[in-house]
């Protein structure tokens, strides 16, 4: 199984959320993040004092799958995030050893 | 123009006259105290002015403050000004009404300050008067006394915005005690007091640009002085966290000085329209420049510009509002915005003082701009209201002197106590762990946000 861990611009979750219901995806999370990579922070000022505020609001979404989806869910997410502009994000796809449901206590794929 | 005949000497002692309760002096202005008259009209408009110049404090100033610091320290600021509040009112009746508006009319110490024949509101019964500015008509001694109480907690709890986010609590409430004692109680007779030594000499201050503002915007830059900056100022950024906060304090502050300034005229008549239309153009005027100063400096207007120049216009007009004329109101505004938007920018970066909310630059620099500038807008060819015996140029240099002795009073006061509270308190600055978790927390033992 795969952990598929995608940052993206807050104002792309929608879309995102609405591609991949069209696949067999069964949840996410999701959490608010801030963060920084090409795309530099802007300035602020208050009363003339300038501030430079380095990270963005991004979220950030936990999708766990089996390893047969791991490459088509990556594509349809970037797909569905992409502006064209720099920071848009990224996806990262980690190793997931074991998942549990708590309900009912399945394991295993069945509780993907 | 009547108020030339108002302000002339036979008021002045009847305002003292008032005093003892059933009095000696009462008798001095026989032939008014006969005539005198209570108009219901005016002890309810005193009434009201009070309750709304406490709105500005509680919750205007807390909330115009809270919402300029971090999220971990508003409590510390909302609870500063609320107890700092009760703090000054319960110190006002005990003796500071006494010491400021009771006394011997002349001798001794009594251009400085009264004396205690008051303690506790001892002699201010439900039959004891004061003056208005108004021959023949009176207010209910009682009435003047809570009015006045505002303008002493307002004056004092401005000062916590130049010791925000970093004081220990007891040292400022032990301060503000302090500083209240020895500043802000002799300010007041000074200036507002027949014997007082700046009202003897004519000083124009229609509602406390010197009292209230030069005095806590210095007290403010000296207490920011000794106390030294947050950890991280100048280095990392201190945002304000939430400006609708502020923005609804900035609300609550110019509708609070309506009763601060058009209340001061002591009754509802005519003169009391014009200081609260001068307390609307003003702030208007000054809201506009700044935010016209930054556009041009900055590339845009913001909103927290804008009520900043508003605050700036509002402290400008205080020593004026019942002195000038719409025009003067107007350019008088704009220049305080202009003035105090280069205090807050230039000036404080330059001189590298951490006054956190800038007290100084708003309330001490707008303050010296309006004291001064009352002298020109009190002008009778720019439509203003002047008392008799007017010269223009005479008058600037006695609002002159009455800023000097305002800023150099003060500070002194300021420092003195300051000093004081850091020997008593083993410093006054919290230690850099508590600083750092943030009020709230380290000193209150709370949350604002949950």
């Amino acid at each position: 199984m795969k952990l598929v861990v995608a940052i993206i611009k807050p104002s792309r979750l929608e879309e995102v959320r609405q591609a991949l219901s069209s696949l067999d995806v069964h949840g996410m999370t999701v959490t608010e993040v801030k963060g920084y990579g090409r795309q530099k922070g802007h300035s602020e000022i208050y009363r003339g004092t300038e501030y430079a505020v380095h990270f963005l609001p991004k979220l950030k979404l936990e999708i766990a799958v089996d390893d047969e989806q791991a490459d088509q869910i990556t594509t349809v997410i970037r797909e569905a995030a992409q502006t064209g502009r720099i920071g848009d994000g990224k996806i990262f796809v980690l190793d997931l050893l074991a998942v549990t449901r708590i309900r009912t206590g399945e394991t295993g794929a069945s509780a993907l | 123009m009547k108020l030339s005949k108002l302000l002339g000497g036979a008021t002045l002692a009847s305002l003292f006259a008032a005093l003892p309760a059933f009095a000696q002096d009462a008798v001095e202005p026989a032939a008014e105290a006969a005539a005198a008259v209570v108009d219901k009209g005016d002890v309810a408009w005193m009434l009201v002015s009070t309750m709304v110049v406490i709105v500005m404090t509680i919750p205007g100033l807390a909330l115009f403050y809270g919402g300029l610091v971090r999220a971990k320290n508003i409590l510390s600021v909302l609870t500063q000004v609320f107890l700092g509040f009760s703090l000054i009112a319960i110190l006002w009746v005990a003796y500071g009404y006494s010491l400021a508006f009771a006394g011997p009319t002349e001798g001794g110490l009594s251009a400085f300050i009264g004396d205690f024949s008051k303690f506790f509101l001892s002699g201010v019964t439900l039959e004891s008067t004061a003056a208005t500015f108004s021959a023949g008509y009176e207010l209910p001694e009682m009435v003047f006394v809570v009015f006045q109480l505002t303008f002493a907690c307002i004056t004092s709890t401005l000062i916590v915005g130049g010791i925000a986010e970093r004081m220990k609590f007891g040292a400022l409430m032990a301060f503000l005690a302090i500083w209240f004692t020895f500043s802000y109680v002799p300010m007041a007779h000074m200036v507002w007091s027949g014997p007082g030594l700046l009202f003897g000499m004519g000083a124009y201050d229609f509602a406390g640009g010197t009292v209230v503002h030069i005095n806590s915007g210095v007290a403010a830059l000296v207490a920011a002085l000794v106390l030294g900056a947050r950890k991280g100022y100048l280095k990392e950024p201190i945002p304000p966290h939430n400006l609708v906060l502020t923005y609804i304090g900035a609300g609550l502050l110019w509708f609070g000085w309506f009763g601060f300034n058009a209340g001061s005229n002591l009754e509802a008549n005519a003169l009391t329209a014009v200081a609260l239309v001068n307390t609307i153009l003003a702030p208007a005027a000054g809201a506009l420049a700044w935010a016209l100063g930054e556009r041009i400096t900055r590339g845009h207007a913001s909103a927290l510009g804008a009520v900043s120049g508003a605050v700036a216009g509002l402290v400008a007009i205080t020593p004026a509002a019942g002195f000038s004329g719409v025009g003067g109101a107007i350019v008088l505004g704009a220049v305080a915005g202009v003035i105090c938007l280069w205090a807050v920018v230039n000036l404080k970066p330059m001189l590298k003082y951490d006054d956190s909310l800038d007290v100084f630059g708003i309330h001490g620099v707008g303050g010296i701009v309006g004291a001064l500038g009352t002298a020109i807008v009190a002008n009778p060819s720019f439509g203003g209201y002047p008392l008799d015996g007017y010269d223009m140029g005479g008058q600037f240099m006695i609002q002159l002197t009455s800023v000097i002795v305002a800023v150099v009073w003060s500070g002194v006061v300021a420092l003195i106590a300051m000093l004081v509270v850091k020997a008593l308190f083993g410093g006054a600055k919290v230690s850099e762990q508590a600083e750092s978790d943030g009020l709230d927390l380290s000193t209150h033992g709370e949350r604002a946000y949950n």
